[in-house]
């Protein structure tokens, strides 16, 4: 038999509906792929009995033919997300042995569908982080390594463990979550695709709140056609969340492989950076290229206020950020550090509760929101916000059905490469990417080649509001031409 | 704040060593809204059950949860805001009111800040000089915290999250009230008006009506002085009492040349005084900024209709056809008002009769009589079908006023049918003149000086009905007593 966890999601869903396998086979491959690649540090707690037990039971709906969408296919699951009776704590010391009792709505959707879970997946402390570096669990192992080095590379984050399992085979998809970039960023430095939904696409519910009015789950997977069937089964409207959307979800699967031609694809000039290295630059022409050469028609765009967006998501997101945090306050659950007397008790707590990434944030957010700064800062963020949305809306007015971008500024970086540089620098890895959140659109991250060190990059899509669909035909035909990317084994 | 200025009234104004002065008293009342569930989540909103009962996951606070808007509260602010006679706006913003508190579990209350759910509206109050508008400068909706107990451990204190995320009305007033009189007035109105509406049930022992009350004094004509805060009154009289103790000490400090500083206070009962619990400068900042968990608030134009057509009668315009329907006097009118249970009750006793008499039976007797077992018209033994009877009694000629204080008696304490008590228990009005004649001859023979006297001064006539009522036991019918004396006396 073939190593089972070569096989995508689609490939791996048709061959058990084939009955080529079992749901426990396929369960048990994974598992012990997860033990050989520990190094890796992409799960922060795996679930074996749970995942056999469900796997056994999908099994027995596959033979009483009740088989659900994702009937028997192994996931990872973002420590972001609460999982009923497992460990769930952003991958922070504050919520050390928190286990909830309830499941987000976001992975009861994909149990609902039969998928089979795995364990929890590293990720930066509570979702700040572009490196996966924050995470009260250890950096996450990038699997792709440059050509003939064994240093260590980062993910990306804050979905890293998430990309890194899924680069790693050591899940057949994975959810993840995007505030600023956080499927996106991971996805492209692993060679992965990743789609940060429309805002309200997927229900926040049971998905441990970062950024509120920025926060969105969305899947990442080996292809583009693995992200297109996870996103199916994980988007609904939710009564839960009043954010969500009720509009139908399409099936996505089927808008993958449709041809091109004809769609208005914007490229925006303002994505074009000074000191852009230039393999990004000709990674995004060669992109334009295979979209031009498949029937698409490109045409140059503006979003004038993109320079703005990084600035303001950087006060928008810490904000809400500094304020959704505040109930990790040790009276309830997870760590406390006892104290004198109530305050001393919050003070030790959250002292030693956050790290320094996530403490810098509450910090930023509070002083943001402060009397006196809130107007300069805060209010005039929200300005900024409107005039970056209404950017888009005025090329999408103008007939573009997508934007296309490179998805990060650079490839996958060593990990401790960025410890000693300012913060700032770190947030730049995001500059393409917070736009899309700031204007609550979908965006794609899909794999389009590799640098001359042999690490992968990514191309980012933009999309029009709960246009998913178009999103996943263009990235569709980008992997068409460029083909999917798996990184040599070595751990 | 609202310069809204009344000219001052002498009445009201405090005297001091340097004159007058007068004081400026605005209230922020907050009333729980009556409903099954919180604000933001499904859990129990009753009171009284054992610590952390009704505690939902949102309420806890618990990782990812969310906030969902209870429908039936927004219907419950915008009943009270229409009730209040004020702009309901089809738009607002809930924000987050930060600050960290054991009893908050969020670490943030959820509030309207900018842009309440109600703006403007007023309230009238019925003082001895008149009535008198008090206005309402915004009603927003906001959650209760939890409750904090210090009391139960050496070392610890526990936390009850039972009221935790519980819906509440901040109701604002302007600056308008100008004495303790009126600020208890204001509430009375106030709780009346919230109870027509089955908004509250302006329970203030239990806390579903808490009022902070902010105070300042001032020369007549002068600007508006430094006001201080007094937080969490939880009764009419002690928010009376607040405010004639803190307005004397505001003066007492300025005449003694000293000046006010703004500061949150708190009224303690038992001394009878208000003493300082946080200055400006320990102000929290509250880093209010719009909830992002929660969509703006956009309301149907069509569905507030619907809850302005289904609003019941209001306290003032019920008082008004009182006095048109049954030309009883505003007094009476308003007393017959002030709960909605009385008012109804009038009305079924008063349809049909004469509506003077029954608002006086109603609050001389049976009010008086609630009042003394402090009972409310709910718990009345007395039916509205049996009040009725004794009045139709009187009115009849059956039972003498004194008699039907009796007869009322007996219904309350042992119930049954007026008018088979009557008869059966020899209640019955004396109207036989012989018999009368017989009784009023033999008072007169027993009495042969006052007699004499009575010619030369009529009104001691009303001497002889009386000893001949009280010879009858009070059945005698007064006005044929009354007609007989008078005609035995030889006075007309």
């Amino acid at each position: 038999m073939t190593d089972l966890t070569s096989l995508t999601l689609a490939e791996a869903r048709d061959a058990l509906k084939a009955k080529s396998f079992t749901a426990v086979e396929l369960t048990d491959a994974y598992l012990a792929a997860m033990e050989k690649a520990r190094v890796l540090n992409a799960y922060v707690a795996e679930t074996p009995e749970k995942a056999r037990e469900m796997a056994k039971t999908s099994d027995e709906r596959i033979a009483a033919g009740k088989a659900g969408a994702l009937e028997g296919l192994p996931l990872g699951i973002k420590d972001l997300y609460a999982t009923k009776g497992v460990h769930t704590q952003a991958c922070s010391h504050i919520l050390d042995g928190f286990e909830p009792t309830y499941e987000s709505t976001v992975s009861a959707n994909l149990w609902a569908d039969g998928a089979v879970m795995l364990g929890k997946l590293n990720m930066d402390e509570f979702a700040m982080g572009s490196s996966n570096e924050t995470s009260h669990y250890g950096s996450v192992v990038n699997p792709w390594r440059r050509n003939g080095s064994d240093a260590n590379l980062v993910p990306g984050g804050s979905s890293g463990g998430s990309a890194a399992a899924v680069a790693a085979r050591l899940c057949l998809g994975a959810t993840a979550t995007d505030t600023g970039g956080s499927i996106r960023q991971p996805a492209a430095f692993t060679g992965t695709a990743g789609i940060k939904p429309t805002y309200g696409r997927c229900s926040r519910w049971g998905l441990v709140a970062f950024a509120s009015s920025l926060d969105q789950a969305g899947p990442i997977a080996r292809d583009v056609r693995d992200a297109a069937i996870l996103l199916k089964s994980m988007a609904s409207v939710d009564p839960k969340d009043t954010t969500s959307v009720d509009i139908p979800v399409p099936d996505y699967e089927a808008a993958v492989g449709k041809s091109v031609k004809g769609l208005r694809i914007g490229i925006p000039k303002e994505y074009r950076l000074d000191g852009m290295p230039a393999e990004i630059d000709a990674l995004w022409q060669k992109g334009i290229d295979i979209l031009r050469e498949a029937g698409a028609e490109i045409v140059d765009i503006s979003l004038p206020h993109t320079k703005y967006a990084l600035p303001a998501y950087y006060i928008v997101a810490p904000a809400e950020a500094s304020s959704n945090l505040a109930r990790y306050d040790g009276v309830r659950y997870g760590l406390r550090v006892p104290g004198s007397d109530i305050v001393d008790m919050y003070e030790n707590t959250r002292a030693a509760g956050f790290g320094a990434e996530v403490k810098r944030r509450i910090l930023i957010g509070t002083y943001v929101l402060s009397a006196g700064y809130y107007d300069a800062y805060y209010l005039r963020a929200q300005k900024v916000r409107t005039l970056i949305k209404r950017d888009f809306e005025t090329v999408y007015a103008a007939g573009v059905d997508a934007i296309l971008t490179p998805a990060t500024p650079s490839a996958a970086f060593g990990i401790g490469e960025k410890a000693d540089a300012d913060p700032v620098e770190m947030y730049l890895n995001d500059v393409f990417t917070v736009t899309v959140n700031m204007a609550g659109l979908p965006g794609l991250a899909v794999p389009a080649g590799l640098s001359a060190e042999g690490l992968p990059l990514g191309l980012q899509l933009i999309g029009r509001p709960f246009d998913e669909e178009t999103l996943f035909t263009l990235g569709s035909a980008i992997e068409k031409a460029v083909g999917t990317f798996a990184p040599k084994r070595w751990w | 704040m609202n310069m809204a200025v009344r000219t001052p009234d002498p009445k009201k104004l405090i005297k001091g060593a340097t004159g007058d002065w007068e004081i400026i008293i605005g209230l922020e009342v907050h009333a729980q809204v009556t409903s099954n569930a919180k604000l933001f989540s499904g859990a129990s909103a009753v009171f009284g059950a054992e610590p952390n009962m009704h505690v939902s996951l949102v309420d806890a606070a618990m990782p990812g949860m969310l906030p969902v808007i209870n429908e039936e509260c927004v219907a419950q602010a915008i009943r009270t805001g229409l009730g209040l006679k004020a702009a309901i706006n089809l738009y607002s913003v809930f924000d987050r009111k930060n600050y960290f508190y054991p009893d908050l579990p969020q670490g943030y209350q959820i509030s309207q800040y900018k842009q309440p759910i109600v703006g403007e509206g007023k309230v009238l109050l019925d003082m001895p000089e008149g009535v008198v508008e008090i206005g309402i400068e915004r009603l927003h909706l906001e959650q209760d915290a939890g409750k904090s107990i210090h009391d139960q451990h050496p070392t610890m204190s526990f936390v009850d999250l039972n009221r935790s995320g519980v819906a509440l009305m901040e109701i604002v007033s302007k600056p308008d009230l100008r004495s303790s009189e009126e600020v208890k007035a204001y509430l009375a109105k106030l709780r009346t008006i919230l109870r027509y509406l089955g908004t509250c049930d302006g329970n203030m022992e239990e806390g579903s009506m808490r009022a902070d009350i902010n105070v300042s004094v001032r020369k007549p004509g002068d600007p508006l002085g430094t006001r201080c805060e007094i937080k969490n009154v939880n009764s009419m009289r002690f928010a009376a009492q607040a405010v004639e103790f803190e307005a004397r000490r505001q003066i007492g400090i300025i005449e003694d040349g000293g000046k006010i500083d703004q500061e949150t206070r708190l009224y303690d009962p038992g001394k009878g005084e208000t003493r300082s619990m946080r200055s400006k400068e320990e102000a929290h900042d509250y880093r209010y900024f719009p909830d992002p968990d929660l969509l703006p608030l956009e309301l149907d134009p069509a569905w507030v209709e619907g809850l302005k057509a289904q609003l019941p009668e209001l306290p003032d315009e019920k008082k008004a056809r009182f006095v048109a329907d049954y030309g009883i006097t505003p007094y009476d009118a308003m007393v017959l008002t002030l709960e909605r249970a009385s008012a109804d009750y009038y009305e079924q006793v008063a349809k049909k009769r004469d509506g003077k008499a029954v608002a006086n039976f109603m609050i001389n007797e049976l009010f008086g009589r609630l009042n003394k077992d402090g009972k409310g018209i709910e718990a009345s033994p007395v039916s509205p079908e049996q009040l009725g009877s004794i009045v139709d009694l009187i009115g009849d000629g059956t039972i003498s006023g004194k008699i039907a204080k009796d007869l009322f008696e007996i219904v309350y304490t042992e119930g049954g049918d007026p008018r088979k008590l009557v008869e059966e228990r020899g209640l019955k009005q004396v109207t036989d003149t012989g018999a009368i004649e017989k009784a009023v001859d033999e008072v007169i023979a027993a009495n042969p000086d006052k007699a004499e006297q009575a010619k030369a001064k009529p009104t001691l006539s009303g001497w002889f009905v009386g000893q001949v009522m009280k010879a009858t036991g009070g059945k005698a019918n007064p006005q044929a007593v009354n007609d007989l004396v008078k005609a035995k006396l030889g006075i007309e």
